[in-house]
């Protein structure tokens, strides 16, 4: 169970994948940081907002059989890395496929789904999910 | 710096301990070392503990003040400080302990690790596991610890490194070993097809590819290696301890399919040892996975990359079989894997492999060992080497 603030801070991120951008160096990161790892004390304050995106391809995935309690009723289910067609790597689920379907360098788009909620009445978490382009 | 001896080793049963709290398996393996130290409790001056979740599995935090309690030092009033670092938290600790020593800081410092997991549901302990991955951006989307594995697993095989029989050979390599440990959980040897055909866990890694959830302990006895003669014949020297960072999310690597930071360690360790991994007889290694167990051991340079795993499959890890035996202890597979106890567990079987006091599956004439702790997805890495004397 998370607070209500927990879920809204992370919205950009979850429901729009935003990112940022290190404006000394160029590179981009998901999620946001607020430092480079590559230029650190230079990049601090300066970090900017970076939209990835929605488009990728499958770089690796599983089918995940035994799962936590919250995603239960949706096993199996398929989780992956998707390479984006920026370059960013993002871990999601893959969903609206047939796991026996899934193959590595396959071309998948972003959506917003429902992730999972807290109990019966507590916060429904939203955020991306990945879908094959067709 | 000074150089530093284990003159103690104790470990307890490891599997699910369902007569024993916490408090009882964590005092255990501490008194078997003192008294393997031949030490009197009042000559300790300090504890390191290693443990990742006491406060979830048993819902109590606080736990190096529950261990100097509960093990009578609370009376002498010594430091004892636990170290969480997931399931490198034994390793790290033991890093822990061998710095306090070599520094002069202490000069007797028991490190100890302890986990108690069945306290617990099957399906909370899974969600404990997955917190030492990234839990907003990996664990949050769905993503469980094994799967994250998986997809190394899956990635390893579609670029050829290893085969999926190769992988699974590593889960026969450890309980052919746990057979030979009256400790291990699993004293059991299985054939390729059992890991192959178990039920699914994450494809393509199934339920004999995994770690199991374990209860235990185990812990070593340090001191300056000068004083260490004073104690025991029986003590080896430490020739390196090592620890390396990486990102906490498996996503944010360049490459999944080998961890740096086992990289950086090893290479770490080998420098400050003097030695390189053609010297070492004897490793443990981290199979909470299967698929992790076949990288290590091309990120530690046993083997190139795309080799281990038919070396395993082969069956040139068993004791006796090449030069260098891995996971006699039957590893985190068929060990166990009380997660904080992993990491000194290890160093405590690689301690009397160079003790001679391995028994059945002793290898002959070890100079050194190998062992090698991760936590998280390959985000913190220990490397350690001991020399026997």
């Amino acid at each position: 169970m998370s607070s209500v603030a927990r879920e809204w801070r992370e919205i950009p991120g979850r429901y729009n994948l935003k990112g940022s951008k290190c404006p000394v160096c160029g590179k981009v990161y998901f999620p946001s940081r607020d430092l480079c790892p590559h230029c650190r004390r230079a990049s601090i304050g300066k970090m900017e907002p970076y939209a990835v995106s929605r488009e990728g391809e499958v770089y690796t995935f599983s089918v995940v059989h035994e799962a936590p309690e919250c995603n239960n009723r949706q096993k199996p289910y398929v989780v992956a890395m998707i390479k984006t067609s920026d370059g960013i790597m993002i871990s999601a689920q893959l969903v609206d496929v047939d796991p026996a379907e899934v193959k590595i360098g396959m071309s998948v788009r972003a959506v917003l789904r429902k992730l999972d909620a807290d109990g019966e009445s507590g916060v429904i978490h939203y955020g991306y999910k990945f879908v094959p382009k067709r | 710096m000074r150089e530093v001896a284990i003159i103690g080793v104790g470990v307890t049963k490891f599997g699910e301990l369902w007569n024993s709290s916490f408090r009882s398996i964590g005092i255990e393996a501490g008194l078997k070392a003192i008294a393997d130290a031949n030490l009197a409790g009042n000559e300790i001056d300090g504890m390191v503990l290693g443990n990742m979740s006491a406060g979830q599995f048993i819902k109590q935090k606080h736990i190096d003040a529950l261990v100097a309690d509960y093990s009578g030092m609370a009376s002498n009033h010594i430091p004892c400080t636990r170290i969480e670092a997931g399931e490198a938290s034994g390793g790290v600790a033991f890093r822990q302990g061998v710095m306090a020593v070599a520094s002069g800081m202490q000069d007797y410092v028991v490190v100890a690790g302890a986990e108690k997991m069945t306290d617990m549901d099957d399906t909370s302990i899974n969600s404990v596991l997955d917190t030492t991955a990234d839990a907003e951006w990996e664990a949050s989307m769905g993503l469980t610890f094994a799967s994250l594995h998986a997809m190394i697993a899956q990635r390893m095989i579609h670029d050829g490194i290893a085969t999926r029989e190769e992988i699974a050979s590593m889960s026969v390599n450890s309980h052919f070993h746990g057979a030979l440990n009256p400790n291990a959980q699993f004293k059991k040897a299985i054939k390729l097809e059992s890991v192959l055909y178990s039920s699914k866990v994450a494809d393509p890694l199934g339920m004999f590819d995994c770690a199991p959830i374990s209860d235990g302990a185990a812990a070593v006895v340090l001191c300056p290696l000068e004083y260490a003669k004073k104690h025991t014949d029986a003590y080896v020297k430490v020739s390196a301890v090592a620890q390396a960072s990486d990102t906490l999310a498996l996503f944010q690597r360049d490459d999944i399919t080998s961890f740096m930071a086992t990289k950086v360690a090893a290479k770490k360790a080998y420098e400050m040892a003097g030695i390189t991994a053609k010297d070492i007889s004897v490793a443990e290694i981290h199979d909470n996975y299967t698929v992790s167990g076949i990288m290590a051991l091309e990120d530690l340079g046993f083997f190139e990359r795309g080799k281990a795993g038919k070396a395993v499959l082969d069956g040139q890890v068993q004791v006796g079989a090449g030069k260098l035996a891995v996971n006699t202890s039957g590893g985190l597979k068929a060990r166990g894997h009380p997660l904080g106890a992993t990491g000194v567990a290890q160093i405590a079987e690689i301690a009397d492999q160079l003790r001679n006091k391995a028994d059945k599956r002793q290898v002959a004439n070890a100079k050194y060992g190998l062992a090698q702790n991760v936590g998280g997805t390959g985000s913190a890495v220990t490397v350690s080497i001991l020399e026997a004397i």
